[in-house]
């Protein structure tokens, strides 16, 4: 019984080609590996290579033609009398890649059917597995579903710093597979004093301080979180994520997927965002927009004490990879804080700071606090502002932000990043798909402005939003 | 090697052969699309590295992978049908040729981008260190990624932590078109981790006798704690390095004199024939082998594609507890 050469595809575009030559003549041996034939592709000449062996028994097209078109049989092989390599023959068995195969109990035999069975169970197992781990962790329960802004009792003010350091610290305490990592997060204390303390009460190998080496510490971390564990990475400050974009994008958000579900990456990045203060423009530059374009990943970015410990403490438990964007302004600011051990904030919920009916007025990160502001000297005017702390940029709570403009009809975006594709045109763009109908007037953004950060005092100023630009933005939309 | 051990390694050889030369059959046939970056010739070297290792270690690789995946022990049928994208693949049809991952057989992948899998597996390393574990990470990588700036960060990262990571260094001449010769100015690579005190040794890596004696060395000296080992293995790839590379940075005679003078699954099969093993049993692990791969194949072919609803699941793993409003 012959074999069948076909014409192979040699390209992932390859639809035909030409047969420039042949190499072996009716006949002849041909052993695997060898070199039978030459065939032009639309990029390169090709030798083709038998992968069976046996004795050429007829060359079906001559060398020199063109057009032959990929999988047409080319030449006929004796397959030298050995039964499996029989089962070889190309074209007799074979689905076309396109059409759907036919169901599996329809043609399969039945220890492939029960093959099946077994890999489905695996499959399960994984993921009671998946589901047991998190049981271990204690990050399966029910305390995080509580309602988001419920009353949580007590609060005292504590500063955003002191707020991210208890929420590591509570989450280190009750789960032993979390830890620190960054460039001076041990001895020193923390570059900005978030992790004051950790290296006392968790020791060396829960607070690690890594060499300036973003990329390669980055990628260990990522590493590690694929067997299980779950790390807490600081950048000194996003600027030097982008050393290590690679590996948070390419192989902490896409695993999951690629893997079809089998290896997630349960792990937090974090550390200061955007501007600080006269640090210029390689030091001053907010990251929202370039992570919260990334499915796989989930970004959040405080404003409050309360956002810090409550965001920082879900990023933590969630088995994904969560982007937390501080801000060193923020870091000495206070802000009255639950003292409840079990408070949390869940990922993915807005925050109305302060409610209103003339105008929606939706900031993250600092940018609250500038719109907070606004909203005070607005109120003086008689224009009253609902403002809302998005809290998390990845996912949006668009329905928050389309209950607030259905009642405002009205919408200004406040943020530090760069105006073009920021996440203020987010917002907006899921205003317009959401209540089109209900908007008075064009949505405004109020962003930083599309420059590089200045040093001089006064051009830095400037680069970022200001309160009178809010002021206005607001009265554009109000027809004041 | 015990005449047992090399039996085995010799099917494992001619298992990745026999499974390769097939996966570039069904490329021919249209039924694999995309990269298909075959691992003919250097069969040895994951062979003889896997005989070395204890369960819980761990392996990780690049974009060339089948051949890492058949030896840690992950089903052809399932590598296969990833490699035709369909539902019985290890990611569902969703990772493809360079994507599948088992954490039940400890391989962590299957990474696409150059030199990425170096610092992953200086993490899984990590994690052995984390856990005090004895465990033992094989991080393979090529000679072209060893010129990545993160495989240095990584080299620091685990001499100072003295993290159990075997770095193996598949050196098999050529980066896509590029001869080692051009694009490294170390010519000896496994003096590349000299500077933070990585131990290295260059290997014969088409002789798995000798890429078994060296693993042993490294392993035994990350389980004894003493931090990474550079491997250094001297290989060759009879193919291009994708389906669609023409090849023409090498000569014919060069690929030629490579199969026939250093082959090694034909040096394995003649050091079984002088240890007294038959041609008969020989004949019967060849037969077995075909037989597995056929079968992988058919599997590939009849397997469904994936269900459309699959599109949209694996992005994140949902976690309601975290999610509730």
């Amino acid at each position: 019984m012959g074999v069948q050469i076909l014409m192979p595809a040699l390209s992932p575009t390859m639809t035909e080609g030409k047969l420039s030559r042949w190499l072996k003549k009716e006949g002849d041996e041909v052993k695997s590996g060898d070199v039978i034939a030459e065939i032009e592709t639309d990029k390169a000449t090709m030798e083709v290579e038998a992968v069976d062996e046996g004795k050429l028994t007829k060359i079906l097209v001559p060398e020199g033609t063109e057009g032959v078109s990929v999988n047409s049989p080319i030449a006929e092989l004796d397959g030298g009398g050995e039964a499996v390599s029989q089962g070889a023959a190309p074209g007799q068995d074979t689905a076309a890649p396109q059409q759907p195969a036919p169901p599996a109990a329809a043609s399969h035999t039945v220890g492939e059917v029960a093959k099946q069975a077994e890999d489905n169970a695996a499959v399960a197992e994984r993921g009671a597995r998946r589901g047991e781990g998190a049981a271990q962790g204690g990050r399966a329960s029910g305390e995080a579903a509580a309602a988001p802004e419920k009353d949580w009792g007590p609060t005292k003010p504590i500063t955003v710093r002191e707020a991210l350091r208890d929420a590591m610290a509570l989450e280190m305490r009750r789960d032993k597979d979390v830890f620190l990592m960054g460039e001076e997060v041990a001895q020193y204390q923390g570059a900005y004093k978030i992790s004051q303390g950790l290296l006392d009460e968790f020791g060396p190998r829960r607070v690690i301080d890594t060499p300036i080496t973003e990329h390669g510490f980055t990628g260990m971390a990522v590493g590690a979180a694929m067997t299980g564990l779950r790390p807490i990475v600081e950048f000194m400050t996003f600027n030097f994520s982008m050393q290590a974009i690679d590996q948070i994008i390419n192989s902490a958000a896409k695993t999951l997927y690629m893997s079809g579900g089998q290896l997630g990456c349960p792990i937090v990045f974090r550390g200061p965002n955007g501007a600080a203060a006269r640090v210029a423009a390689q030091h001053s530059q907010c990251y929202a927009s370039w992570y919260a374009h990334v499915p796989g990943l989930k970004v959040v970015a405080p404003w409050s004490s309360a956002d810090a410990k409550g965001l920082l403490r879900a990023a933590i438990r969630d088995p994904n990879p969560v982007i937390v964007l501080e801000n060193e302004i923020l870091y000495g600011h206070s802000f009255e804080c639950p003292t409840s051990e079990d408070f949390i904030v869940p990922i993915g919920k807005a925050k109305v700071e302060r409610p209103g009916k003339d105008v929606t007025i939706v900031a993250y990160s600092i940018a609250v606090t500038w719109a907070m502001q606004a909203a005070e000297a607005l109120a003086k005017d008689g224009i009253e502002a609902e403002v809302i702390n998005l809290r998390s940029i990845r996912p949006l709570d668009a329905e928050t932000i389309a209950a607030s403009v259905k009642k405002t009809n009205r919408l200004v975006t406040v943020e530090e990043g760069w105006p073009y594709a920021n996440i203020g045109t987010e917002v907006a763009m899921q205003v317009i798909e959401a209540a089109f109908d209900w908007l008075d007037a064009p949505p405004v953004r109020v962003c930083g402005k599309d420059v590089p950060m200045p040093y001089a005092a006064n051009l830095e100023k400037l680069a970022l939003p200001t309160q009178p630009e809010i002021i206005e933005a607001v009265k554009r939309v109000t027809y004041k | 090697m015990t005449r047992d051990q090399l039996l085995q390694a010799y099917h494992d050889m001619l298992l990745i052969r026999r499974f390769e030369e097939k996966a570039g059959q069904l490329y021919g046939m249209g039924l694999i699309g995309g990269f298909c970056h075959l691992y003919i010739g250097q069969e040895a070297v994951v062979v003889g590295m896997q005989a070395c290792l204890e369960p819980g270690d761990e392996v990780i690789t690049s974009y060339r992978d089948h051949g890492h995946m058949l030896a840690t022990g992950m089903e052809a049928r399932g590598v296969m049908a990833e490699l035709t994208g369909r539902s019985g693949g290890y990611s569902h049809g969703k990772g493809g040729s360079m994507h599948m991952f088992s954490r039940e057989k400890g391989f962590y992948g299957g990474h696409g981008i150059v030199g990425a899998q170096v610092s992953l597996g200086t993490g899984l390393a990590f994690s052995n260190w984390y856990r005090e574990s004895r465990n033992v990470s094989l991080t393979y990588f090529g000679e072209g990624a060893s010129n990545q700036g993160q495989v240095y960060e990584s080299f620091n990262l685990a001499a100072l932590m003295k993290l159990p990571v075997v770095y193996i260094i598949e050196n098999n001449k050529y980066g896509m078109g590029t001869s080692v010769e051009r694009a490294s100015a170390s010519h000896d690579l496994s003096k590349n981790g000299a500077a933070w005190g990585i131990p290295g040794e260059q290997v014969n890596g088409m002789d798995v006798t000798a890429v078994k004696e060296a693993g042993e060395r490294a392993v035994a000296h990350c389980r004894e704690g003493k931090g990474p080992y550079l491997l250094e293995m001297k290989t060759y790839r009879y193919r291009g390095h994708s389906m669609s590379d023409p090849a023409k940075y090498r000569t014919r005679e060069e690929v030629q004199k490579m199969r026939e003078q250093s082959d090694p699954i034909e040096t394995a099969r003649k050091m079984l024939l002088e240890q007294d093993v038959s041609e008969a049993e020989l004949k019967k692990i060849d037969d077995e082998v075909k037989s597995v791969v056929q079968e992988a194949a058919d599997f590939a072919q009849k397997s469904p594609e994936p269900e459309e609803s699959e599109l949209w699941t694996d992005v994140l793993v949902e976690s309601p507890a975290v999610e509730a409003r």
